[in-house]
Formats: C-alpha cells, sequence, structure tokens
C-alpha cells in the first residue's frame, strides 16, 4: 500500500474538505467547531497536489456540511471542494465560491450593533475584500478582518 | 427612494433635488405661507431614546404640510420595555402610519428597522451610526450661507472620533469637491475609516490657528467629559478649543460657523452677534430640509 492510499484512506459516509488552501485546515476546523464534538476527523496538511503545489484536506466521518458551514469554508479558502461522500461514493461535489454576502456565519464585533441585541435578529455581512479577507456589518456598517472575525 | 437610512442612500441628484425643494419651502416652514400637500398623512415618530431637538423639527415640518404624526417620544411609553422587539414595534406601526421615523440607542437599527417596514423608513439618528437629515440640514445651511456647496475649504473641529454628525458630512462634503481640514486634539482625531474613504483633498491639525484663515466653513462640536477618564485632562483639553470673538479676527469676513446644537462652552456667547454665527439659522433649516424629504418620501403634490 502506498503511503498516499495510507493516507486518504476512503471514508464511507461523511464530508471530505479538498483543495483547502495549505495552512488554512486548522483554522477551517475552529471555524467549523469541529473539534471534541465526537466525530471523527482526519486533519491533512501540506499534501502534495497537481492543482496547487500543496493543499490541505479534512474527512469528516458520519456528517455532512451544512450551508452555513459551507459558507465558512468559502470565507477562510475559496476555491476548496466540498465532497459529500454516501456509501464510499461521492454523491454530491460543490466548490465552496466567495458568496458577496453571508448571513448568520459570524458575529459582528460592536457590541451596541442591533444584530448583538435584537433577540431573533441574523446577522449579516457584506464580503468587501477576498484576500485579505474583510467583511462588513450591513447595519452597523463595522469592518471586520479576517483574524478578528468570530464565526456563530 | 425607499428609505433613508445613510446619507449614502442618497445619490449626488436626489440630494441636490431635496435641497432644492427645501429652499422653495421655506416661507412654508416659517408660517407665512400655507401648504396642504400632505394632508391626511401620517407619520409615526418612534423615539427609543429622546431628542426634542430632531423630534420637534419632524412634528413641526409635518404639521406645516398639513400632516399630523402620531407616535411616543421616549422609550418608557411603549412596550418596548416589556420585551417587544424592534421588528415587531415597527411592524406594527408601519401599518398604522404612511412613514415611519425612528430614533434607537443602537448602531444599525434603522436598517434592521427599514427591513421590516412596509412604508419609507427615516433614521433620526442609531447610536453613534447615521443621521442623515442632520446632514441634509448641515449641506443646506452651507449651500445657504455660502451659496455654494463645492469648492470650499470645510473645518471640523472638536470631537470628530465619535461626532457621527461630522462623519456623515466629510462624506457628504468629499461627494461635492471640498477640502477639508479635521481640527482635534490627537485622542480625538478622524477615524481612518472614515478618512479612508474619502475621495477629496483633507488634512489634520492639533491647532485651530493653523487653518482659520483659510476657512470657509468651521463646523464645532462638542468635546464630551465622558471621552476623558480624568477630569483635569477633560478640562484642558476643551479650554483648547473654544471659539471666541477675538480669535475669529484671524478669519475671512465671509466664514461662518455652523454647529449640530447644544452647545455648552465651545462657542463663546460672544460670537453670537457677530456675522460668523450660522448655527441658529442652521437648527431652523432643519425644518424646510425635512419638509422636502417628507414630501419626496411620502409623495405630496407640489
Ligand atoms: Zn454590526
Amino acid at each position: 500500500m502506498s503511503d498516499n492510499l495510507m493516507r486518504v484512506q476512503p471514508i464511507r459516509n461523511g464530508t471530505v474538505l479538498d483543495h483547502i488552501k495549505a495552512g488554512r485546515g486548522r483554522k477551517v476546523l475552529d471555524a467549523l467547531d469541529l473539534i471534541d464534538k465526537g466525530t471523527t476527523i482526519t486533519l491533512l496538511m501540506h499534501v502534495p497536489s497537481k492543482k496547487n503545489s500543496s493543499k490541505d484536506v479534512i474527512k469528516i466521518e458520519d456528517r455532512e456540511l451544512s450551508e452555513s458551514e459551507s459558507q465558512k469554508l468559502a470565507l477562510l479558502s475559496p476555491g476548496a471542494h466540498v465532497n459529500i461522500i454516501r456509501n464510499f461514493v461521492v454523491a454530491e461535489k460543490n466548490v465552496a465560491e466567495l458568496p458577496e454576502s453571508i448571513s448568520n456565519v459570524a458575529i459582528c464585533s460592536n457590541d451596541n450593533c442591533i444584530s448583538n441585541n435584537e433577540r431573533g435578529a441574523k446577522t449579516k455581512f457584506n464580503i468587501i475584500n477576498g484576500n485579505p479577507l474583510s467583511i462588513q456589518c450591513v447595519y452597523c456598517g463595522r469592518k471586520i478582518a479576517q483574524d478578528n472575525i468570530i464565526f456563530i | 427612494m425607499k428609505h433613508v437610512v445613510s446619507i449614502s442612500d442618497l445619490s449626488k441628484k436626489q440630494i441636490l433635488s431635496i435641497l432644492k425643494r427645501a429652499k422653495e419651502l421655506v416661507p412654508v416652514a416659517k408660517g407665512k405661507k400655507k401648504s396642504k400637500s400632505l394632508d391626511g398623512k401620517i407619520l409615526a415618530t418612534c423615539f427609543f431614546e429622546p431628542s426634542t431637538r430632531t423630534r420637534l423639527s419632524f412634528e413641526t415640518a409635518m404639521q406645516r404640510l398639513g400632516g399630523t404624526c402620531i407616535g411616543f417620544a421616549d422609550p418608557s411609553a411603549t412596550s418596548h420595555l416589556k420585551g417587544e422587539t424592534l421588528v415587531d414595534g415597527i411592524r406594527m406601526v408601519a401599518g398604522y402610519a404612511d412613514a415611519v421615523l425612528l430614533r434607537h440607542p443602537q448602531e444599525g437599527s434603522a436598517r434592521l428597522a427599514s427591513e421590516n417596514s412596509e412604508v419609507p423608513l427615516i433614521n433620526g439618528g442609531d447610536g453613534a451610526g447615521q443621521h442623515p437629515t442632520q446632514t441634509l440640514l448641515d449641506l443646506f445651511t452651507i449651500n445657504e450661507e455660502m451659496g455654494k456647496m463645492e469648492g470650499l475649504n470645510v473645518g471640523m473641529l472638536g470631537d470628530l472620533r465619535y461626532g457621527r454628525t461630522v462623519h456623515s458630512l466629510s462624506h457628504a462634503l468629499a461627494k461635492f469637491n471640498n477640502k477639508l481640514s479635521f481640527i482635534s486634539p490627537d485622542s480625538l482625531s478622524m477615524p481612518s475609516y472614515v478618512t479612508d474613504d474619502l475621495s477629496c483633498d483633507w488634512s489634520s491639525h492639533n491647532s485651530i490657528e493653523d487653518v482659520l484663515n483659510d476657512l470657509d466653513i468651521l463646523y464645532v462640536t462638542r468635546i464630551q467629559k465622558e471621552r476623558f477618564p480624568d477630569l483635569e485632562e477633560y478640562k484642558k483639553v476643551a479650554s483648547a478649543y473654544i471659539i471666541d470673538s477675538d480669535l475669529l479676527k484671524n478669519a475671512k469676513s465671509s466664514m461662518r460657523i455652523l454647529h449640530p446644537l447644544p452647545r455648552v462652552t465651545e462657542i463663546s456667547t460672544d460670537v453670537d452677534d457677530t456675522k460668523h454665527a450660522a448655527y441658529f439659522r442652521q437648527a431652523f433649516n432643519g425644518v424646510p430640509v425635512r419638509m422636502a424629504l417628507l414630501e419626496q418620501l411620502i409623495g405630496g403634490k407640489k
């Protein structure tokens, strides 16, 4: 068995996040809040890749990514692939494209923003820059740079 | 134009059209001419924090045009305190009125309210955020006092860091190609998130004497005690930014002073009788400008 096969052992059901920007995998895991949740996770970092020189890969067993989780992935690593695996077969394949805006994905850093004070309010941000990532609250106008984004 | 949440919701053309109509409405605002252009129309005024000046000028504007107002002047009169959300309150009141005026202590509240209002929503100030009708009346005042509102050198003095009126006004004046001079202590200087977006010439100064003789307009704001941890420090800073008639000897004779009011000590009362004082006329201008905006939003006939 080659090294590569050992690394990328197929999973029966779940999600494989492929072509994550090299070195971003840990941030993605944090943002998706997957650590210590009882889910079996494999993180591969700096895997040699044909497409890019290297990439990160995350395998999440027995769990499919939701829409808002895909948006978080798109923010941190636009162009990453989301493969939904059912019974060892890729059942769905999507590319996480950087959206124009995100809803209920991140929290506004302004404590006095209505989105932090109104019961039931959703947060909403426009993406003002992709690289480096910068988002702006639709309500209070606060701009937040990538390192300061707090995901929901 | 459906809602007016931020001055940037208005195009240059829309701003000019409101100011033009406001000029025509001055005699009506003064009670010298009658108008029924908003006959039968109702404005709901929702004040989740008190603001007498904003409320009175909108109520006057509405009544001078034959319309009426409903609403509340402070949140203790509403079910807000019983835990009703802003969105629920706005949905209800939008069903009763032809337009809603909202004043609220939290930033972004007007944008959220506008998403849930079937009738035009006007932002009457949301926390440290936007107050677009203040900016419109400031522009109108500059235009009235100087006969134009482009190519001017406009100084802004005082608390430029937290003062939302100077933030919005800077953006609006930049659209009309003016030169801006920001005068403040370092701790209260214009934030970079404002200056980054300015498309005009601007400069920063610590001392009013550096720029005074070049200014066409001096916009003064209050330096608030609460911004300083130390009372001594506040007194020192505040006293360095006081405008009095002595200082104004170095100003152009056509230079005009604006202030959003209320003032405390930042403009000495001996300035009131000089040709420079425009702040009381500015306060009156809130009425015709709000009349013009209300006409455009709720479709009164000219
Ligand atoms: Zn916000």
